[in-house]
């Protein structure tokens, strides 16, 4: 098959990113107590939860000034803010301009939501890279971030967390990690969904491991690998899109990575699975413990189905500023416990 | 609905964008136009740094009508560091008990839904306990 | 200026009326006023009243009340002053008959608190704060009282029940009160086991929102009837002063400087020193801006009002407060209650107060406030002389 990956005629890269994710921890066993009785296994040790007044745009806002301070740029220079999600605030009104308003990026700059499952913010990273690659924009800002659903009782509801993860695409001469290329596989594959109106979702249950979660994370993992005429071996970190510990660990495994290289991206023990901050939020903590010249290989995935593979390169500039903003791991080290009771009320499962 | 009165406040309640006194430079939140302290005209626009500390503060077990489902809810008097004093929800304690000299830092959350769920969502500044990092 | 006199006043009982409207209740402490007035009739009619819009869906009240009494001619406006409008409406009043614009004018405060309920009114009452700035962000006025509470603890190192001797007076004096909600004194074990609604403010730390109507009739004095059938009442200062509306704005949250300027105004007005005055009536709408305020205009040094205060404060004190219940016990009609405060002041200046008479009362002060003194009213009353009580 002819390899479709994609590289700018302008190199890009990463200049700026930031990460947030919620003070509130939901342990997997809390839900396993009440809808289980305390039997059966645990996906994940505990998720990250919202807090009452936060949604995506308040943690993809947090997660954007963090940013904008590594990027050392001022919001002004964005031209474009991008809100990849499957929770926006609102069914009908832009995450994107709220956010672009409140950074003060806006009025002269592209403004828009994207939805693609848990890959929505890679997809609009892909197109970003366009953006700066083609000379049209200098900076181009993507978010993922989401307060993910689960129905209570289903097995999502263990993993379903909160979180948001930002970058700033720009330049590769101002960039802490450059992007080598990506690709994206996508086919229409309904392993997981949710319909107009609902407030939860459905899924194929086993139907989305196989056929959709390995299936396409492996096509672009393989195909960017061998365009790129690299292998594992290359890369001294990985992160893939995490929806539970095991899927992960194995889908590494399969492409022939070590758990050494995904530990620091790992994320989903501890903070459950960020949806469309899932993947990007595992490459923040990457990148805050990466070196200059570290090589990180990225793979999303989005129900529905498709993967977005990345190949990064750190470049110097990332030890100068990765300190401009807290790093992930302070805010995963901010942790309340909460109860399914307030679990509950703060993401108002009992509202109609 | 209050589109408009919501609206055209949103620079202050996102940001914390208020005013710096070209004359006597002492900074001023909410802007007011007209300088607090040598009452000269003032409408150079500044944008607060977010970092503060707590006044005062009490809990809200009696909510008006739109704040019903946040109750009991924290509101504190808030010191910025560059002067001026405001009001605001504290948010993110967890556990934590908030007290006089508290450090804080803004954040933007949603203040309150308008009408339920059919209305806009009110989107404004409340403080936290300083995140601890670096 | 000339001299203003009160020959008339009027007023419900201050309840939950939950069968009775704002015309009913304005009309009620009209009529009474009117009855005193030896037939005067009104030139004007200045209506106190904040919530009308509100709570009862009514703005134009006093046009509606101007009809609704058989005035329909004259003129009538209402004033919002918040928490003060009945004393700003009072204020306008005698301004005007003072300047000889008008030679008599009847004042009514009204206030149904009860044509919405729970959050509603909560937020009727949170609209008497900065609404982009103190209420958007869900500030009540409690939650702000609660506020000074724990600014004033802190910076006086007061103790914990610093402001019970205020809750206590109010509601012993509020017993001889035949139109208070609360005619029952309460003990420390009631104040200390109070339900909390904004820590360290509790339900004894606020005056209960209820119904009420208060009026007083003014005239000029040349036209005194003469034979009146109570004693008049002279208006000697009257004076207002604002602040900041939020109270985040201020230097010093403490220091309630509208009620000390309006206070120093209207006394300097009337001639007469604090050592003149006889009994004062402070806006106990909380608790805690009695100390604020008698600290405020020199009845009390800083941070020091609380102290031994159910002693110094009662009616057997050297300066009694609150000496039928003040809003606490006596209940709080909104804007009638600036009202309110003038017509139990008139009582005791007639020397009507019952068991709560204050024995040979010449002066009396009343002020009210709107929310922690971002507006203040005071007036000064001076009893009739013997000569001029015909």
């Amino acid at each position: 098959m002819t390899a479709k990956i994609l590289r700018p005629q302008r190199e890009v890269g990463i200049v700026g990113y930031g990460a947030y994710v919620p003070r509130y921890r939901l342990p997997a066993r809390e839900i396993n107590r009440v809808w289980h009785g305390s039997m059966g296994g645990l996906p994940v040790q505990e998720k990250a939860v919202a807090g009452p007044d936060e949604d995506t745009f308040t943690m993809g806002l947090e997660a954007a000034r963090n940013a904008l301070a590594r990027a050392a740029i001022s919001p002004e220079e964005l031209r474009a803010v991008w809100v990849g999600s499957e929770s926006h605030p609102y069914a009908v009104k832009p995450t994107g301009t709220l956010l672009a308003d409140a950074l003060g990026a806006a009025p002269s700059v592209q403004a828009g939501d994207w939805e693609f499952a848990c890959k929505a913010g890679t997809e609009a990273m892909v197109a970003a890279m366009g953006l700066v690659g083609s000379g049209m924009a200098d900076y181009a800002l993507v978010v993922g971030a989401d307060t993910a659903q689960g129905r209570p009782g289903d097995a999502l509801e263990y993993t379903a967390a909160s979180g948001a993860a930002a970058f700033i695409l720009g330049p590769a001469e101002n960039a802490l990690a450059r992007i080598l290329a990506s690709y994206s596989y996508v086919t229409d594959t309904p392993d997981f969904w949710r319909r107009e109106g609902e407030k939860y979702p459905s899924h194929g249950q086993r139907f989305t491991g196989e056929p959709a979660y390995f299936h396409h994370i492996l096509q672009a993992g393989r195909t960017l690998l061998e365009a790129l005429d690299m292998t594992p071996e290359d890369f001294t970190y990985a992160v893939f899109h995490q929806p539970n510990t095991k899927f992960p660990q194995r889908v590494a495994r399969m492409l022939g990575f070590s758990q050494e290289q995904i530990a620091a991206g790992l994320l989903v023990p501890r903070i459950g699975n960020t949806y469309s901050a899932s993947a990007m939020i595992g490459l923040t903590a990457i990148l805050d413990v990466a070196q200059p010249g570290d090589r990180i290989f990225m793979v999303s995935f989005g129900s529905g189905a498709g993967s977005d593979a990345f190949a990064l390169e750190v470049t110097e500039a990332l030890l100068e500023r990765r300190d401009n903003a807290p790093h992930t791991e302070d805010y995963i080290a901010r942790r309340t416990e909460i109860d399914y009771g307030l679990y509950v009320r703060y993401r108002a499962k009992l509202a109609e | 609905m209050e589109l408009a009165r919501l609206w055209r406040s949103k620079k202050q309640r996102y940001t914390l964008q208020g005013e710096v006194c070209p004359n006597c430079q002492a900074k001023i939140f909410p802007p007011r136009d007209v300088c607090p302290v040598c009452k000269e005209e003032a409408r150079t626009e500044f944008t607060f740094s977010g970092r503060g500390k707590v006044v005062a503060f009490t809990t809200v077990t009696q909510p008006p009508h739109g704040y019903e489902g946040q109750a009991p809810y924290v509101v504190a008097l808030i010191e910025l560091e560059e002067g001026p004093r405001l009001t605001a929800q504290l948010t993110d304690l967890g556990q934590e008990e908030p007290y006089i000299g508290m450090p804080v830092e803004m954040v933007t959350r949603k203040l309150r839904a308008v009408e339920g769920k059919r209305g806009i969502l009110v989107y404004g500044y409340k403080f936290r306990p300083r995140l601890p990092w670096r | 200026m000339r001299e203003v006199w009160i020959v008339g006043i009027g007023a419900t009982p201050v309840r939950e009326h939950w069968d009775r409207s704002l015309r009913d209740l304005a009309w009620e402490a009209m009529e009474k006023a009117l009855n005193e007035a030896a037939g005067l009739r009104p030139q004007a009619l200045f209506v106190g009243n904040m919530f009308g819009p509100l709570l009862s869906r009514q703005a134009h009240l006093a046009t509606l009340l101007a009809d609704y009494a058989g005035f329909a001619g004259i003129e009538a406006v209402t004033v919002e002053a918040a928490s003060a409008s009945g004393a700003a409406a009072l204020r306008q009043a005698y301004l005007a008959v003072a300047s000889g614009a008008l030679d008599t004018a009847l004042v009514v405060g009204v206030e149904k608190m009860t044509d919405k309920v729970g959050t509603e009114v909560e937020w009727a009452m949170s609209t008497l704060l900065d609404a982009d700035y103190e209420a958007e962000p869900g500030l009540t006025p409690a939650a702000q009282a609660a506020w000074l509470m724990q600014l004033y603890r802190e910076r006086y190192d007061a103790p914990e029940d610093a402001f019970m001797p205020f809750a206590l007076l109010a509601h012993q004096h509020g017993v001889g009160n035949p139109y208070a909600m609360f005619r029952r004194a309460i003990g420390e074990k009631h104040y200390r086991g109070a339900s909390v609604v904004s820590p360290p403010l509790t339900i004894f730390d606020m005056a209960p929102y209820a119904d009420g109507a208060a009026a007083v009739f003014l005239a000029a004095r040349d036209l005194l009837p003469p034979q009146l059938p109570q004693r008049p009442v002279r208006i000697a200062g009257s004076a207002a002063a604002t602040d900041t509306l939020a109270l985040h704005d201020r230097q010093d949250p403490l220091a309630f400087e509208a009620a000390r300027a309006s206070f120093a105004r209207a006394l300097q007005q009337a001639g007469i020193a604090r050592e003149d005055v006889d009994f004062f009536e402070p806006f106990d709408l909380f608790a805690v801006y009695v100390p604020l305020t008698l600290e405020a205009v020199g009845f009390a040094a800083p941070g020091t009002a609380w102290e031994d205060a159910r002693h110094r404060f009662g009616l057997d004190g050297h300066l009694p407060i609150l000496t039928l219940g003040g809003q606490k016990a006596r209940g709080f009609p909104g804007a009638a209650s600036g009202v309110y405060q003038v017509v139990e002041a008139v009582w005791q200046l007639r020397g009507q107060a019952g068991d709560n008479q204050i024995p040979q009362a010449r002066w009396g002060v009343v002020q009210a406030l709107g929310g922690p003194a971002s507006t203040a009213f005071t007036h000064v009353l001076a009893a009739a002389s013997p000569e001029a009580a015909t």
